[in-house]
């Protein structure tokens, strides 16, 4: 891996949300983001409550469409372009390129939790018994007890479907990681396994964003911060 | 991989005077599960049935990439060649199970007929993979001589599953099908699709008026109000970033649990 080549490089980007409901009612967010990471960094978004961090993480993923703007993800060497980009350059790019940890679990129906693990990676035609070794490996690591590995995880308690979610989105080994809140609802001792995997992961190569509300983990992840500016402060940002 | 494997282009149907739906295009590609969302009456099923060569369009067209014939125009083929193609690499699972089985015969003709369609003549083969059908579909092979008149809803929807994938199709088209099932047999059969939808590597058009059978089944959805498409997009991004003022009172109508 080139490691002076970013593998993520935003440039302008641009975020609204438009209500309907409310006739109409525009709500700006993002204006003028700018930023870039490279192999075995992790940038730390930061800013207070309501500056539109967790909108920027969702945006990078294309989970909410950006209005303007560049994302650009460094895939197979070269750049491809997510905003305005097509459903299945969107797919091909988490697929293989991407991947986010999200603050929930979207629990899916009767599959155990050591499916739900290794589900990603088998969809990448890792052998089935393979993947599901890994995932047992990374639920043991992260603290889920061996009893809940067949169960489905909706009657899991909070933390331990992070737990399981952590575990689902870091089984592949994606040069790029987007995390929102990682360690939001774990109490000290499997927040400190997360912390760990999370900087193998940065250790290893990988391009790391996220979202760090617990200062002790920012500063035991992060390599730098970004601030992402409340709304009301944008009217000084050029678009 | 670079060829589309359904093309819509301005598909366009009206019942009398009524707009069933509107200029609808778009590209299916392989191994894409789609998903068509919207109320009773904005136009899913008609546009469904036009795409599937059940209904003949006002206009527009319909272009499937075949298996070994290059791409053929769905509406343009003789009636014969259009149902060799709908048993041979095309799938159709209806809302009502008795739709598309054969109630009077039993499970196992049920699936052995699909079989016999595209040229399987052997008895045992034909009886061996039912029998395997039926597991897969989490059906009691003793029940392989059973009518399906015999079955519960549930393992209706599941019959109608393995009597469309035996054949081993590329597409398949589905409405509702889980529409009308208690909630725990909708799970049970939502996880089936899913697992068999990935495994096979099969290419979906799914209709369904329930956002969370689409967040769970497929990857891109378009939303139809009124016969058009107001709406289109990875299903994540418009569940949760609707754009359209319909989109989102439709997501903001789901109950939460």
């Amino acid at each position: 891996m080139t490691s002076s080549q970013p593998a993520l490089r935003v440039s302008g980007l641009a975020k609204s949300f438009t209500v309907h409901a409310q006739g109409g009612l525009s709500l700006p967010v993002l204006r003028g983001v700018a930023l870039a990471v490279s192999p075995g960094e992790c940038l730390a978004l930061v800013g207070p409550s309501g500056a539109g961090k967790s909108t920027l993480l969702r945006s990078l993923y294309g989970n909410y469409r950006a209005d303007s703007g560049s994302i650009r993800v460094r895939q197979d060497d070269v750049w491809t372009e997510l905003v305005g980009a097509e459903p299945r350059t969107v797919l091909d790019v988490r697929h293989r390129t991407m991947g986010f940890v999200s603050q929930f679990l979207r629990v899916i129906p009767r599959v155990s939790a050591v499916d739900v693990v290794a589900e990603p990676l088998r969809r990448r035609g890792t052998d089935p018994a393979e993947a599901r070794q890994r995932a047992e490996f990374l639920l043991a690591m992260l603290g889920i007890p061996a009893r809940l590995w067949t169960l489905p995880p909706a009657t899991f308690s909070g933390g331990e479907q992070q737990r399981v979610n952590i575990a689902r989105s870091l089984i592949v080994d994606y040069p790029i990681l987007l995390l929102d809140e990682p360690t939001a609802s774990l109490d000290a001792a499997n927040r400190d396994g997360v912390v760990e995997l999370i900087c193998q992961r940065r250790d290893a190569g990988a391009a790391i964003v996220g979202i760090f509300h617990d200062t002790e983990v920012r500063d035991a992840v992060a390599t730098r911060v970004h601030e992402v500016l409340p709304p009301a402060l944008l009217a000084g940002v050029s678009p | 991989m670079s060829t589309p494997l359904l093309s819509a282009r301005d598909v366009s149907k009206r019942f009398g005077g009524r707009v069933a739906c509107r200029d609808v295009s778009f590209d299916l590609w392989p191994g894409e599960v789609l998903g068509i969302v919207g109320e009773s009456g904005s136009g899913k099923t008609t546009l469904l049935n036009c795409l599937a060569g059940r209904l003949l369009p006002d206009g527009g067209s319909v272009t499937y990439e075949t298996r070994s014939a290059g791409s053929v125009d769905v509406h343009r083929l003789s009636e014969a060649r259009r149902r060799l193609l709908a048993r041979t690499e095309w799938g159709f699972v209806n809302q009502d199970a008795r739709e598309g089985l054969r109630m009077g015969v039993s499970a196992g003709a049920n699936i052995g007929e699909r079989l016999m369609a595209v040229g399987a003549r052997h008895y045992g083969e034909i009886r061996g993979q039912a029998a395997d059908w039926m597991g897969r579909v989490e059906i009691d092979v003793e029940r392989l001589d059973d009518r399906p008149t015999t079955y519960s809803g549930g393992m209706r929807q599941r019959l109608q599953i393995a009597r469309n994938l035996v054949s081993n199709p590329r597409l398949v088209f589905m409405d509702e099908p889980t529409g009308g099932l208690d909630v725990s047999v909708q799970a049970r059969i939502l996880d089936l699709l899913r697992g068999l939808v990935e495994g096979l590597h099969l290419s979906v058009v799914l209709v369904t008026h329930d956002l969370g059978v689409a967040r769970l089944l497929t990857h891109r959805l378009m939303v139809m109000q009124g016969g058009t498409v107001v709406e289109q997009g990875l299903t994540d991004q418009v569940l949760d970033d609707p754009q359209h003022p319909y989109t989102q009172m439709l997501v903001a109508s789901i109950l939460p649990v």
